[in-house]
C-alpha cells in the first residue's frame, strides 16, 4: 500500500504547480510502468482522502500504464514485454535486454479555465 | 478547460534524498545495499551470520527498517556492529530521507559497507530508491517458489536473489523448485546473482560473502 505516499507525494507536486498557475486544477493524468505500477483504485482513494481540504478536493484522476520494453537480441526487435511469458513475439527469443522501465510521472494538469466557472 | 504539460517524477522528493545518499556514501568511497524480502525471509539471521563470519576483513553497519521496535538492530548490535533502527510506524517501506537520518548517525567513514534491511514486503519498497549501488532480494523456501512471478518488480530490479533456509529442502520439509526460481528470476533478469544458502547451518554461505567481498576489494 505505497500508494498512500504516492498520493501525498502526487499532491505535494500539483501543489507547486498550481501555485505557478493560480487556477482551480480540476484533473491530472499521471503514467508509469510495468515494474513501477500502481493500483489504479488503491492510488485513487488515497488521492481522494489526502486532497481533501486542499485544491485538490474534488480532482479526477487519470493513469496510464505503459509496458516494459525489452530489444530482442538476436533479431533486434523492440516488444513490449509479457511479464508472466516474455519472449519476442518475432523470434520467440528469450534473450532479451529489458529496456528502461517508465517511472511514475505526472504527465499533465487540467485547469478550470476563466470562463468554465460561469453560466 | 486548460490543459498544462508537467512531466515531473510523482517521486522525485524521495529520490532527491536517495541522490544525497549516494553522493554521501560515494564521498566516503562506501559501498551500500538494500535488502529487500517478505517478513520471515530470515534478513536479519543472515546479516548477524554474515557479520560474525566475516568479522573484521569486511565492516559492515547496518540500518534497520520495521514498523515498530528495535528488536532487529539489537541483534545486530550483539555481534558489535553498527546498527541504527527505524520505525516507520506503519509505512509499508523506508524512504531515502529516513535513510539520510540513519546515515548521519552511523560511524559512515569507519565503515566499508552499509546493508540497509528494509520493512518486510515484496512490493512497496521496490519503488523508493535509497540511495543504494544495488538490491538484495530475500526469498525464503518456505514462502515457495511462484514469488518470482508473482512478484516480478523486485526480482527484475535486484542484483542479487539469496534464496535462504534451504536447510528445510532435506527431508522434504517444503515443497521447493530451486530450479523454477533460478529460471523465473533469471527470465526478467538474466544477470542476477542466485546464491541458495542457509543461514541457520551456513550452507552455501561462502559464496555470498566472496560476492560481497568482492563488492570492496575486487578481484
Amino acid at each position: 500500500m505505497h500508494e498512500a505516499a504516492v498520493a501525498q507525494s502526487l499532491i505535494e507536486v500539483i501543489l507547486q504547480e498550481v501555485e505557478q498557475r493560480h487556477a482551480k486544477p480540476v484533473g491530472a493524468t499521471i503514467s508509469c510502468g510495468e515494474l513501477n505500477k500502481v493500483n489504479d483504485e488503491s492510488l485513487s482513494f488515497a488521492f481522494e482522502a489526502v486532497a481533501r481540504d486542499t485544491p485538490c478536493e474534488g480532482m479526477t484522476l487519470r493513469i496510464e500504464h505503459k509496458p516494459l520494453q525489452a530489444r530482442c537480441k538476436p533479431c533486434g526487435r523492440v516488444f513490449a514485454v509479457d511479464v508472466s511469458n516474455p519472449q519476442c513475439p518475432d523470434c520467440r527469443s528469450e534473450d532479451f535486454e529489458l529496456l528502461p522501465d517508465a517511472p511514475l510521472v505526472l504527465d499533465e494538469i487540467e485547469f478550470e479555465g476563466p470562463d468554465d466557472g460561469e453560466g | 478547460m486548460e490543459k498544462a504539460d508537467v512531466g515531473r517524477k510523482i517521486l522525485s522528493a524521495n529520490e532527491t534524498y536517495a541522490l544525497k545518499n549516494k553522493q554521501l556514501l560515494a564521498r566516503h568511497g562506501k559501498r551500500c545495499f538494500n535488502m529487500i524480502s517478505s517478513p520471515g525471509s530470515g534478513k536479519t539471521s543472515l546479516l548477524v551470520r554474515t557479520i560474525t563470519d566475516i568479522g573484521g576483513s569486511l565492516r559492515i553497519g547496518v540500518i534497520e527498517g520495521d514498523l515498530q521496535t528495535d528488536l532487529d538492530a539489537e541483534r545486530i548490535r550483539a555481534t558489535h556492529a553498527p546498527a541504527i533502527q527505524i520505525n516507520t510506524d506503519g509505512a509499508c517501506h523506508l524512504s531515502a530521507s529516513q535513510v539520510n537520518r540513519a546515515l548521519d548517525q552511523l560511524p559512515v567513514e569507519s565503515l566499508d559497507m552499509v546493508i540497509i534491511e528494509n520493512v518486510g514486503n515484496l512490493v512497496c519498497p521496490s519503488a523508493f530508491e535509497l540511495g543504494e549501488d544495488g538490491k538484495i532480494v530475500v526469498l525464503s523456501v518456505a514462502e515457495g517458489d511462484d514469488k518470482p512471478v508473482k512478484y516480478p518488480g523486485i526480482f527484475a530490479k535486484s542484483k542479487v536473489l539469496l534464496v535462504n533456509k534451504i536447510d528445510l529442502l532435506k527431508g522434504a520439509l517444503v515443497d521447493f523448485d530451486l530450479d523454477r526460481v533460478r529460471t523465473d528470476a533469471r527470465r526478467l533478469n538474466h544477470s542476477i546473482e542466485i546464491f541458495p544458502v542457509s543461514a541457520k547451518t551456513g550452507e552455501g554461505m561462502q559464496a555470498w560473502y566472496d560476492w560481497l567481498k568482492n563488492q570492496v576489494h575486487p578481484q
